[in-house]
């Protein structure tokens, strides 16, 4: 019995397409969930569903074991961060703050209170008297926080909060979202469509495609084990390197190019001689040494990023990228060996794209230690 | 933009003429409103000016009670439109009903029927709903303003949806949402509108000539006319006198209101 329970929900706004198709979820108390997706993938009007701002097209949704598809959002006990904040542009700071108790008709003293504690919490004491046109981008941000925590409310929905901002005043506003769901306990629904803004907040993370349901899990299961080819392609930077493949006895071919032997017991028996799709992530494609089993690949292209490197090459008709720790000196045209080992490889169906065997050896990948 | 200086004079100098081609009549109704009516009918130069138009203006007419008049008839009809645009531009955009874009074209094309062409059937309501010689006859049949509602609506529009959403989890009901944000924010708009339907309705003439037969309830323009067909030679000076005590109000309201009016008449153009 989860917090929030979806149950088959579905939701179309033409009634001859869905947007959303058999959504099935349970979100459990005190949990930071996210949403993720593409754009369009109908993440959005999954939120505004569960915030009632949007009709239940099909299904039940339950908040707190109680049904409550048809129960307007005010009694659904709960707060939202819109993607432009939604502050009220004539209001101070202070009674944006308060407009919601305000409205609720919640005793000034009482009021009072909330608001101190909030602010301070917020780091906004300073601002009460401004208006919203007179705050930067993060302090904006920062009162409509401020406004789903004065309402202490359970629940808290968020659109969004963050892509307005900056690179770099995203990256602390993530902390600060994620420590304040600690510190009140708050359940927390959290669309983004930034994967790596999914990774690093989330408690579970589900992955919408098309209005359909990919995959929900841990952030480090949908890494290491995704359940097919679209969440392996999206979970992850830079992306899954991904290639055509055939297994014939004693070898896998990646792309009629790379021939990689196998012994069979690495493998199950039933994928062989069918059509495959191949994943392998950026970094375990090291820069091979003598004696180790190697390819030899022409660089196309160098990243430098500072603490590692991103060598890109083809494969067949992909490009695949490398991701190589410290600073590589190479050059665009240089021939180099990179190793590539079957316990590293997912593999999926190319017929339907479902994950067929993941990766055996993800898990031994720890944090090296001095 | 930089404009050389030789070309602002220019156009400078132009502007000024076209301006003073524009305020001609008024600066000479002005002059006139000064002079006595001697001079006025040879057309020579003023010898002596003096208020005596004015005060005789006020002496032979009712001209405080004609003001009086405008004053409550086009301070009321301003905020029948008001209230009722406002209220409509609301529904239009944040009320989700069938047909309501359906609704909105045909209020919108009415904007195409002339006043003049609704005269008549006006003016019937208004006998038998025994409203002649009535505020209510001067001024609720133009309460209903179509190009208010437009307007207010393309601001309403701006008006980014989830403040509404915000507002509906908070428990927000469509009216209280209406007083404490929707009106607030677009402010500027109601200003706007105010001023312009304030100022029709002081300059409307046709329809106060019909409604009422007498002087308790006429509005000044009608007064206006009354300066000239009293007598058998007209007082220039004096109706002068009388047109210069009915355009002050306009003037002032345009001074006061300029920024505001140029501010909303352009917000809802942009979109
Ligand atoms: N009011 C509406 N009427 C009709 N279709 C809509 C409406 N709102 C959204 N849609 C459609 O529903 C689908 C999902 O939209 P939604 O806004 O949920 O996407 P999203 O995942 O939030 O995308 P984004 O990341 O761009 O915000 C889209 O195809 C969109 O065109
Ligand atoms: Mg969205």
């Amino acid at each position: 019995m989860g917090y929030i329970e979806l149950m088959d929900i579905s939701k179309s706004y033409n009634k001859q397409s869905n947007v959303l198709n058999g959504i099935d979820l349970n979100i459990e108390k005190g949990e930071f969930f996210v949403l993720v997706g593409p754009s369009g993938s109908g993440k959005s009007t999954l939120l505004r569903m569960i915030a009632g701002l949007e009709e239940i097209s099909g299904g039940t949704l339950k908040i707190n074991e109680k049904i409550v598809n048809h129960l307007p959002p005010k009694d659904r006990n709960l707060s939202m961060v819109f993607q432009n904040y939604a502050l009220y542009p004539h209001l101070t700071v202070e009674q944006n703050i308060l407009f919601g108790l305000n409205a609720r008709k919640i005793d000034k003293q009482v009021q009072k209170k909330r608001l101190e504690e909030t602010a301070k919490l917020m780091g906004l004491s300073d601002l009460l008297k401004r208006k919203p046109r007179e705050l930067s981008g993060g302090q904006r941000q920062r009162v409509a926080l401020a406004r789903a925590v004065v309402s202490e409310a359970p629940l808290c929905l968020m659109d969004e909060p963050l892509s307005n901002l900056d690179a770099k005043l995203r990256a602390n506003m993530r902390i600060e979202i994620r420590r304040l769901q600690k510190q009140l306990g708050l359940t927390m629904i959290y669309v983004t469509h930034d994967q790596v803004e999914a990774m690093t907040m989330g408690d579970r993370i589900m992955v919408l495609n098309d209005g359909v349901i990919q995959q929900v899990g841990e952030p480090i299961t949908l890494y290491n084990k995704p359940s097919n080819l679209f969440v392996a392609s999206f979970i992850g930077s830079p992306k899954m390197n991904l290639g055509k493949a055939v297994l014939t006895d004693d070898h896998l071919i990646i792309e009629e190019e790379l021939k990689i032997p196998i012994n069979s017991t690495q493998i199950e028996t039933n994928i062989k001689n069918k059509n495959l799709i191949i994943g392998i992530r950026a970094e375990n494609l090291p820069l091979g040494s003598n004696g180790e089993e190697t390819y030899e690949i022409e660089v196309v292209n160098v990243e430098q990023l500072g603490n590692e490197t991103l060598v890109s090459f083809e494969v067949g008709s992909e490009l695949w990228t490398a991701k190589w720790l410290g600073q590589w000196l190479g050059k665009v045209g240089d021939k180099v060996p990179v190793h590539i080992s079957i316990e590293n490889i997912h593999f999926f169906d190319a017929h339907t794209g479902n994950l067929i065997q993941a990766a055996s050896n993800t898990n031994k990948q720890e944090v090296v230690k001095i | 933009m930089t404009v050389p200086i030789s070309r602002k004079i220019l156009f400078y100098i132009l502007l000024m003429i076209s301006a003073l081609v524009i305020f001609a009549p008024v600066i000479m109704a002005f002059v006139m409103s000064f002079m006595d009516n001697k001079d006025i009918m040879t057309g020579s130069l003023p010898q002596t000016l003096s208020f005596d138009n004015y005060v005789k203006a006020f002496e032979k007419f009712p001209l405080l009670k004609y003001l009086f008049n405008s004053l409550v008839v086009a301070l009321v009809i301003t905020f029948g439109q008001l209230v009722l645009s406002s209220l409509a531009a609301y529904a239009f955009v944040f009320l989700e009903f069938k047909g309501r874009d359906f609704l909105f074209f045909l209020f919108i094309a009415t904007m195409m029927v002339p006043f003049e062409a609704s005269i008549i059937p006006n003016f019937h309501i208004i006998r038998d709903l025994g409203w002649i010689d009535k505020y209510l006859g001067l001024t609720v049949p133009f309460f209903a303003m179509a190009f208010g509602t437009f307007l207010l609506r393309q601001n309403y529009k701006q008006i980014p949806k989830e403040l509404r959403e915000a507002s509906l989890i908070e428990g927000m009901g469509d009216f209280k949402f209406f007083l404490k944000v929707v009106l607030p924010v677009s402010k500027t708009s109601l200003v706007t509108l105010g001023a312009y339907g304030f100022l029709t309705s002081w300059n409307m003439y046709l329809w106060p000539l019909l409604s009422t037969t007498n002087d308790t309830v006429r509005t000044v323009q009608i007064g206006l006319k009354q300066l000239q067909n009293q007598e058998q030679l007209n007082d220039w000076g004096m109706i002068m006198a009388g047109a210069i005590i009915v355009i002050i109000p306009t003037l002032v309201l345009l001074f006061l209101g300029q920024k505001k009016l140029q501010k909303g008449l352009t917000e809802g153009a942009i979109k």
